[in-house]
């Protein structure tokens, strides 16, 4: 009975929050809502990266005497570095929503196509 | 809730989050953390400041100048510590030629602990830098 | 109309999810010690990182010393977002 679910079970979990982000992104008006959708996104394939970098069995990637089988660390590394544009990117798009609630005073897509 | 209860809390707890956030900093090279990790941990105990007292009492705590200053010493000291490797007769960011009293080894650990110092400063004047700004932007005047 | 909406982006969602999935089914098995993104570059990291560099923790060796180039460019990359931030607020209305 366990074997009818998929193979490659934990990539599903990266794939679901994908399609969770998009939805997000396209079909909520309110712009904040939007920007969420993003994030959500962005977490999903660096979650994608670290879940490509696991070994069986193996040790956190500390050198420790007596310890020859460790995880890949370089999806590590990357994935690092992917998180700190995510927070530069998000906080950029927040702060133009800010000004463009004081010149317009709506939120809405619908009404912000209409200009 | 009654402020007073915040208050009191954040006073006692801000001094122990800002000491882990610097031992998070120092043991980069020994066991998990480093500098991203380290530098976001104590910029966000100015933040728990800011939401118990208000945004005036936390800026007064770091005002604009020092962040400016943090912000730029970060990138000038890992660039800085790269030009050293071209001064030694190598290739940029080889530092393991710098002609120091010290083992190879130690260069390299001494080269690779001062940039994550470096890398936990910028970070922490940046992540202080957005918050403030975007705070005092969506202040509502009415 | 708002119902044809949500029904034409579910369907666009879900043909994505299916190619996805196609995609997944064939990867290596998760966990395996033998995928061949485990056989380049990774060993030597993982071998000879503590010799050469001098410090235990294996992925502020990858970050400062073998790829240090793009942590000075990410650097870079989160000072311009800081620049751009502040050039945006602070102004005075008219």
């Amino acid at each position: 009975m366990i074997d009818l679910l998929p193979p490659n079970l934990p990539y599903f979990a990266s794939i679901a929050l994908l399609l969770i982000g998009l939805y997000a992104m396209i079909s909520k008006r309110n712009l904040i809502k939007k920007i969420m959708g993003l994030n959500i996104f962005s977490t999903s394939v660096l979650l994608f990266l670290i879940a490509m970098g696991y070994r069986e069995g193996g040790a956190p990637p500390i050198e420790a005497e007596g310890v020859t089988h460790y995880v890949n660390p370089l999806p590590h590394a990357l994935v690092l570095t992917g998180i700190v544009v995510a927070l530069a990117l998000t906080s950029f798009a927040l702060i133009l929503i800010i000004n463009i609630y004081k010149e317009h005073k709506t939120l809405d897509s619908e009404k912000l196509k209409n200009l | 809730m009654n402020p007073v209860v915040i208050r009191t809390i954040t006073r006692v707890l801000v001094p122990f989050i800002q000491l882990f956030g610097l031992y998070i900093i120092v043991h980069g090279p020994v066991s998990p953390g480093g500098g991203f990790q380290g530098g976001v941990v104590v910029g966000s105990s100015i933040i728990l400041v800011a939401l118990a007292y208000g945004l005036d009492d936390a800026e007064a705590m770091v005002n604009h100048r020092i962040r400016i200053i943090m912000d730029c010493v970060g990138s000038l000291v890992y660039a800085g510590i790269g030009l050293l490797g071209i001064a030694a007769g190598g290739l940029f960011l080889q530092y393991g030629i710098i002609p120091l009293p010290f083992p190879p080894a130690r260069i390299n650990n001494l080269m690779i602990f001062l940039i994550g110092s470096a890398i936990g400063v910028h970070i922490m004047a940046l992540v202080l830098s957005l918050f403030l700004h975007t705070a005092k932007e969506a202040e509502v005047d009415d | 109309m708002r119902r044809i909406n949500t029904i034409l982006v579910l369907l666009v969602l879900s043909a994505i999810g299916f190619v996805m999935s196609l995609a997944v089914i064939n990867m290596p098995e998760f966990g395996d010690i033998n995928a061949p993104i485990h056989m380049h570059v990774a060993p030597r990291y993982m071998q000879m990182s503590y010799e050469e560099t001098g410090v235990p923790n294996m992925v502020t060796a990858i970050l400062a010393d073998y790829r240090g180039y793009d942590t000075l460019g990410e650097l870079t990359v989160i000072f311009a977002g800081g620049v751009a931030v502040l050039s945006v607020s602070g102004r005075k209305r008219k």
